[in-house]
């Protein structure tokens, strides 16, 4: 056992898994030609929002603006971006507590989303949920829960439903690889499989829980291999390569909706920032270097790279796309600032419905 | 009127409401193939199939929480616990999902859901299949909870909380199963958060639920003899409680006697005696007495386990002594 004080390096991923996948084929830019030219830029800017989105949250938590826990996302953006690239609008996102990004990615307003982050009237759920509970029932956005593992048998309830009323929906359901120890988790995989429901689990490997590393919390590493225990069907993918996350995802989702069979997924990532906004992004449990070693392989910077070599964006649109994105983010900041805080006779309601 | 027991008329209620609605599933541990651990869900399976009567894995935090899940999108599951003491498995789900998903979501996402099984002590089950929790469920805004003690209230109350789009956790009682009673023909429903005045009387009032009723009326039925009228009062439901059923009747007896299984620190009749004290201080003449389940585990052995449970006897002496009667020595929480 490595002392917890020791900010010592963590291991390589590739040294720690037995991988069963396969790496994806060809560059990025090869796997960029083949993709829709509206659907690449759509992608870029939703990577690029929820960056400058959750760098703005960071600020406004540092003003005192957004209180409770804030668990930011970057880092880990090609993730959400990739997979829920692939649903349809009527399809169910359930998510963890680090879900700005899943809930911009799957178009719910930035402004009702940062007003939430802020407590106020207007925010998605009223100001009565904050960072870790946005839901968005129009959108299917079936939450942001807040105890590790508690999302994945809801994820698989509705999956349940969809097969109950015989509807082509698919269930995406996000969680860190720190869900895969919970009891909640093999429960559900369990369930998932016996029932044969149409559901996509998504472990996000960002290597920490909270402090912890991987391999100070399981022998296995190799997470998707969980999934063999539940006779389901796996695998693993780079969750730094948004392409990737999106082919990979295209043929679970697939999966899903025409055999309405489960699998899991290992996105393996790596989040840039603390665990929370009360977390430095390194010191006792990794060290700067580590960190600053990953940011090389930022989703964003690779992403933009390949669609840069392959002429599909250049510097031009970079910074048109860059000042649009950043004046989306002053908007939605505004907007939550204009907004009131809920009334107080808001206290008591929402308890019961009738 | 129909006699039937208190597990037909459960039957029953899911039964009717299954078919009036057809989003309505049941899912749990033995409730299909096997007819229910406790035959409550005797025959759904051959009627409403295998789509909507679900026999589970033991996973009481999976299937509990898979129920929460699907009762966001439109299904209105019936989650049965096989006893509650396995709902402790649950409990995340049932707390931190079932009850705060509407208000955490801004009023988004209801969850109608019933989680029903049998609670409470008896049949020298000891520790861990032998206990009382409903205070445990009683204390979370957000949940309903329910504990019939008669076959009537038994149906009328579980057609109702099926039919309400709130989570609703629904404690039976297995020792109550066998028995029988007089059931309303037709459709049935009882109404949540409304007391009953299962006997009238004019000296004390003595509060039960679920199988503690029992024990209050035969306690009552022995004290008549001496001349003593007990009104003995079932709220039925403890969350929301019927305040002003109980607090009718205390204005009326000005003498209040509480009999609950569970066990006595912060349990339900520590909640019924803050709303008497605050709502009738002025028209109590005695202190409010509570006769309750021994602060223990449950013990396996007959002779302790007897003890351990609020009993006739024990009722009747604190019922003598909020009278300030002699010669009786009753504990309140002995």
């Amino acid at each position: 056992m490595k002392s917890s004080n020791a900010a010592t390096k963590t291991a390589n991923l590739a040294d720690l898994m037995c991988a069963p996948g396969q790496p994806a084929a060809g560059t990025m830019e090869e796997r960029a030609r083949r993709e829709d030219l509206t659907l690449l830029k759509t992608m870029l800017e939703q990577m690029l929002l929820v960056r400058r989105f959750e760098e703005k949250a960071a600020e406004l938590y540092t003003l005192g603006k957004i209180g409770g826990f804030c668990h930011l996302y970057i880092g880990q953006e090609a993730v959400a971006v990739g997979a829920l690239s692939t649903t349809q609008p009527d399809d169910y996102i359930f998510t963890s507590y680090r879900e700005h990004g899943h809930a911009l990615v799957r178009g719910m307003d930035p402004g009702e989303v940062m007003a939430e982050l802020c407590g106020k009237q207007s925010g998605v759920s009223k100001g009565k949920g904050g960072s870790m509970h946005l839901f968005d029932k129009r959108r299917g956005f079936l939450g942001g829960h807040a105890i590790v593992g508690g999302q994945i048998p809801l994820a698989a309830g509705a999956a349940f439903a969809s097969k109950y009323f015989q509807q082509s929906r698919v269930t995406l359901c996000f969680f860190g690889e720190a869900a895969v120890n919970i009891g909640s988790f093999h429960e559900s995989l369990n369930l998932a499989a016996l029932w044969k429901l149409p559901v996509v689990f998504i472990c996000e490997n960002n290597r920490f829980g909270m402090g912890t590393p991987i391999e100070r919390a399981s022998t296995l590493y190799d997470l998707s291999q969980k999934a063999c225990a539940y006779n389901m069907a796996r695998t693993w993918v780079d969750g730094m390569d948004v392409l990737a996350v999106r082919e990979t995802l295209k043929e679970a989702v697939d999966r899903a909706r025409q055999a309405s069979a489960p699998t899991l997924i290992e996105a393996r990532t790596y989040r840039f920032m603390g665990h929370s906004m009360s977390d430095p992004s390194h010191g006792h449990y990794r060290t700067k270097s580590e960190v600053e070693e990953q940011r090389r392989h930022d989703p964003i910077k690779q992403f933009t790279a390949a669609l840069e070599a392959t002429g599909i964006v250049n510097q031009e649109y970079l910074d048109e796309l860059e000042q649009k994105v950043r004046d989306m983010v002053e908007e939605a900041v505004a907007f939550a600032e204009r907004s009131p805080e809920p009334d107080p006779k808001e206290l008591g309601t929402d308890v019961y419905v009738d | 009127m129909s006699i039937m027991t208190y597990r037909e008329a459960l039957n029953q209620a899911m039964r009717e409401e299954m078919r009036r609605d057809e989003t309505i599933v049941l899912m749990g541990e033995e409730v299909g193939f096997y007819q229910g651990a406790y035959k409550v869900s005797k025959g759904l399976l051959d009627e409403f199939g295998p789509m909507r009567v679900l026999d589970t894995p033991i996973t009481e935090l999976g299937f509990t929480g898979l129920g929460v899940g699907a009762a966001m999108v439109g299904v209105r599951p019936i989650v049965e616990m096989m006893t509650f003491n396995f709902a402790l498995l649950a409990l995340d789900q049932i707390v931190n999902s079932a009850a705060k998903m509407l208000y955490m979501s801004g009023g988004q996402f209801s969850i109608p859901l019933v989680v029903r099984g049998p609670g409470g002590a008896g049949h020298q089950l000891a520790a861990q299949h032998s206990q009382s929790l409903e205070a445990w469920f009683c204390h979370v805004p957000g949940l309903k909870v329910v504990t019939p003690a008669t076959p009537a209230d038994a149906k009328g109350l579980l057609k109702t909380s099926i039919r309400d789009n709130n989570p609703v956790v629904f404690i039976e009682s297995e020792v109550l199963y066998g028995t029988r009673g007089e059931v309303p023909d037709g459709e049935y429903l009882t109404p949540l958060g409304v007391a009953d005045v299962k006997r009238p009387g004019r000296d004390v009032t003595v509060i039960a639920h679920s199988k503690m009723l029992l024990v209050a009326l035969d306690a009552a039925a022995d004290l008549a003899k001496e001349g003593i009228e007990v009104e003995v009062v079932d709220p039925r439901t403890l969350r929301p409680l019927d305040v002003e059923t109980l607090l009718n009747s205390v204005k009326k007896t000005n003498r209040v006697v509480i009999v609950e299984e569970g066990w006595p620190q912060y349990g339900v009749g520590a909640q019924f005696v803050d709303v008497i004290q605050h709502g009738a201080f002025d028209y109590l003449d005695a202190p409010i007495l509570r006769v309750t389940g021994a602060d223990v585990p449950m013990p396996y052995a007959k002779n302790l386990e007897h003890l351990a449970l609020p009993a006739k006897q024990r009722v009747k002496d604190a019922v003598y002594r909020v009278l300030y009667r002699q010669g009786v020595g009753a504990q309140g929480h002995a």
